[in-house]
């Protein structure tokens, strides 16, 4: 390499940036914010005008409030709001409260990595499986009710009680929180990192606070601000849930988001324009809900700032954090027989009640179902691996160039990565099928692997950013003294050195795409089937044993992801101890 | 509030190696005791085996006493004995008076009263006024006073210094370590500190124990021996048949 070059590099790499190449990282920046940022907002506003009539497409083309009148008109419309704030507060509080009960009670004993490890099964098992094996599992002719009967319960056949689509949406808030407490854990770990937080638990705990008082009082105050926008994605999440709604919650009423759905899948196209009205008050309502939060944030911080300096030191035991882990160890438990339940309704032949188990086994359902299998778990796997390869380059390169630049995005510019996460996805998405249809781009792999891309995008960057910039910076200096260019700096130092959070990332980028429900529907236009669509569809009614079949296979796919972004490093590091097990 | 520590045959390893061996050691109320020695020779890993934070990897065994109450089962929180660590670890989300008043004893009650003994610990650290001042706007020296009072307002019955002067320079160095040594002292808190530094050793003006590494040893030096020039004596006096402190062979 030859002097001015080389000068030029180590410049580069040593932050401080050079004219172009600040040019070419807001080029990056701008482009990835810009791919996803544009869309949705043109699909928000599309939804918006629809709600007020005007809908070119269908014929729509004046300012009325029709749709409106039309959506409140509907019978039983306050209910399924009522519902839709009721399930999303009630399942987000659920699944904040224990797991911060949870880490209370359980700081000292747990490692991040065990952790991970853990949680992964439950974190990659997409939220429509989740909901079908739950629905089997929690059903009054359900896994549960078999295993306790008749013996038990004396039920010789099952009882008549709506355990599963009750109309309070009880099982949907087991089954959101089954889903949102691993995640949330993840979240609350990782931000466990940015502090010291062992230190100032010792130094609590010196002060004579009870371990659980020194986490509530010490800890989580200062990684609340890290988790706030994971909490608020959660609460969005749980307001506009469509897949899990339509196994689990209740149908008459439904949740507003199913109210939506239904009129956007109605053969009638007039039904579009109360879809876009209920659709935009979908968005309404999470904004309302996330303000409300926000409201309760700063109202428990008042009494808060006033319990901690009351000097209490909460060191009788404590039953709140204790019955937090037993009720995270049930729901994990609940998850994962719920996940089995469907891998074992798959293998049997047949299943009476109240028998705990099938009466006769068979792999017959397979070898029936193998042909039609093939054709959605090609593109399942094929969507899941573009997205999440498109979304780990974009998401390198934005953490790259941060690093040439010496710059560092603030968590201001952070909420614009999360606005998918945010947006209820059926309030912009049917207004982004019409664009695709107008284009002539629905059905295509590139609309459906980009539509997946919005939610995979964010999700691999929540997951990499942290351990990409808390990489010690003098590997890079090093790298640059020895005479590395950025790239071989790059390839040769970081990537390596990063490889297990970024296979991480990829497990958990990969496992976002498999569940995805609504982008493959609309930006598919309906023609797409991946597993996740064939299991929905299947779900209301069909054999159980071969709902069983898809569900299987939807979970087994991203948990195989995780188990190699796990074992991998440990192989190609198997004799570098630093890198096997830390990175 | 004054009592004695005192420990009894406490002796440390780390797997097969032995960092302290059974060291039994009194430290009067209003006395200072130093513990010098080689990073990894045990020194801080003593310390957390008093104030009950230990790491699971070492084995301890022997007896702590703040008094004549046995504290070597009680979990950390129970034990009142007082640690202030080389980082000042003040919490950053409240405020300077936050933190105080998160160290002040529940026993103290009402919002008037405990603001008073908060107001009463600030002036004192001459830091009047500083009551709603975030932690990170303060001054490296104005941080460990408050880490120290913050300390002394939970009522320890015992103070554990683990090299708390470390990272401070050399004139904030002098100065807070006058300020934290004159209040133990009209506590009559007994004090063991843990240092790198013989200056701190000479400031505190009682006992050096050193740890020897081959053989491991802990040798008890009194404060006479250490010469003003900064290094202990070359070969010192052989370990005295006192109670304190002495290593079992």
């Amino acid at each position: 390499m030859d002097a001015p070059v080389r000068q030029l590099a180590l410049a580069d790499a040593g932050g401080a940036a050079t004219q172009p190449g600040r040019r070419r990282a807001a080029t990056v920046h701008v482009l990835i914010l810009g791919s996803f940022l544009v869309p949705i907002a043109v699909g928000l506003a599309g939804t918006a005008l629809a709600a007020f009539g005007c809908l070119p497409a269908v014929g729509g083309d004046m300012l009325t409030l029709a749709p409106w009148r039309m959506l409140f008109g509907t019978p039983g419309m306050a209910t399924s709001v009522a519902l839709t704030v009721f399930v999303g507060l009630a399942a987000t509080a659920l699944a904040f409260v224990l797991a911060v009960g949870f880490c209370a009670a359980g700081h000292d004993r747990m490692g991040y990595r065990r952790a991970e490890a853990m949680l992964a099964p439950l974190l990659a098992a997409p939220h429509a499986a989740m909901a079908i094996g739950l629905a089997f599992v929690l059903a009054p002719s359900g896994w549960i009710a078999r295993l306790i009967s008749p013996w038990l319960t004396g039920w010789e056949v099952p009882p008549d009680v709506a355990t599963v689509g009750d109309p309070w949406g009880l099982s949907l808030i087991v089954a959101l929180t089954v889903k949102e407490v691993p995640f949330l854990l993840l979240m609350i770990l990782a931000a466990l990192y940015q502090i010291p937080a062992a230190e100032h638990l010792r130094a609590a705990r010196s002060l004579g606070y009870g371990a659980a008082a020194a986490w509530i009082k010490v800890i989580l105050p200062q990684i609340y601000p890290q988790i706030r926008l994971p909490v608020y994605a959660v609460l969005a999440f749980s307001l506009s849930v469509v897949d899990m709604a339509l196994i689990l919650g209740p149908s008459h009423p439904p949740p507003l988001s199913i109210v939506a759905f239904r009129w956007f899948s109605a053969p009638d196209v007039a039904a579009y324009l109360p879809a876009a009205a209920a659709a935009l008050l979908q968005l309404v309502l999470v904004i309302g809900a996330i303000g409300a939060w926000r409201l309760g944030e700063v109202a428990v911080a008042r009494v808060g700032v006033r319990w901690i300096a009351c000097g209490r030191r909460e060191t009788a035991h404590q039953p709140g954090p204790t019955l937090a882990t037993v009720a995270v160890m049930l729901l994990f438990a609940l998850g994962g027989i719920a996940l089995l339940a469907m891998a074992v309704w798959s293998f049997a032949w047949t299943w009476r009640y109240p028998a705990g188990l099938p009466d006769a086994w068979t792999l017959a359902t397979w070898i029936h179902q193998l042909p039609a299998l093939g054709w959605p778990a090609r593109t399942t796997l094929s969507l899941g691996l573009l997205s999440t390869l498109v979304a780990i380059v974009l998401v390198i390169a934005w953490l790259e160039s941060e690093d040439r630049l010496g710059i560092r995005m603030t968590r201001r510019a952070l909420w614009l990565i999360f606005i998918p996460l945010v947006v209820p996805q059926i309030s912009f998405l049917f207004s982004i099928q019409v664009l695709l249809i107008r284009f002539g781009l629905d059905g295509t792999l590139f609309a459906v692997v980009w539509s997946h891309l919005l939610f995979v995008l964010p999700y691999v960057f929540l997951s990499l950013a942290d351990p990409w910039r808390s990489l010690d910076p003098r590997y890079r200096r090093s790298a640059a003294a020895l005479g590395a260019s950025p790239m071989r700096t790059l390839f040769a130092v970081k990537l390596p050195v990063l490889l297990r959070p970024i296979l991480i990332a990829c497990a958990i980028g990969f496992s976002v795409s498999v569940a995805q429900y609504l982008p493959t529907l609309f930006a598919g236009n309906g023609r797409v089937a991946t597993l996740t669509t064939e299991a929905v569809t299947l779900a209301s009614g069909a054999d159980r044993r071969i709902v069983g079949v898809y569900t299987f296979l939807q979970s087994l796919l991203p948990f195989l992801g995780f188990v190699l972004a796990l074992s991998v490093p440990a192989l190609v590091f198997l004799r570098r101890r630093a890198l096997s097990r830390a990175a | 509030m004054s009592t004695r520590l005192r420990l009894e045959t406490v002796t440390i390893a780390l797997g097969e190696r032995v960092l302290i061996p059974r060291l039994d050691l009194d430290v009067e109320p209003g006395e200072v005791a130093t513990l010098m020695g080689p990073s990894g020779s045990g020194k801080s890993a003593l310390l957390s085996f008093i104030g009950g934070t230990l790491d699971a990897a070492f084995t301890a065994t022997g007896q702590v006493f703040a008094g004549d109450v046995d504290i070597t089962r009680l979990p950390p929180n129970l034990r009142r004995v007082g640690v202030l660590f080389q980082d000042d670890l003040l919490f950053p989300h409240l405020s300077v008076g936050g933190n105080l008043a998160f160290g002040l004893s529940a026993d103290v009650g009402g919002r008037r009263a405990r603001r008073r003994r908060v107001d009463e610990a600030l002036v004192d650290a001459g830091l009047a006024g500083f009551h709603d001042r975030d932690p990170a706007t303060l001054s490296g020296g104005q941080r460990a006073r408050v880490a120290l009072l913050r300390t002394l307002l939970s009522e320890p019955r015992v103070l554990l210094l683990d090299e708390p002067f470390g990272k401070l320079d050399q004139t904030l160095r002098e100065d807070f370590r006058r300020f934290v040594f004159s209040h133990a002292a009209a506590r009559r808190l007994p004090v063991l500190m843990v240092t790198h530094d013989i200056a701190d050793a000479i400031a505190a003006g009682g006992r050096v124990l050193t740890i020897d590494q081959d053989p491991v040893a802990i040798r008890e030096e009194p404060p006479t021996a250490i010469s003003g020039n900064g290094a202990p004596t070359e070969g010192g006096p052989p370990p005295i048949p006192s109670r304190s402190p002495q290593t079992h062979k």
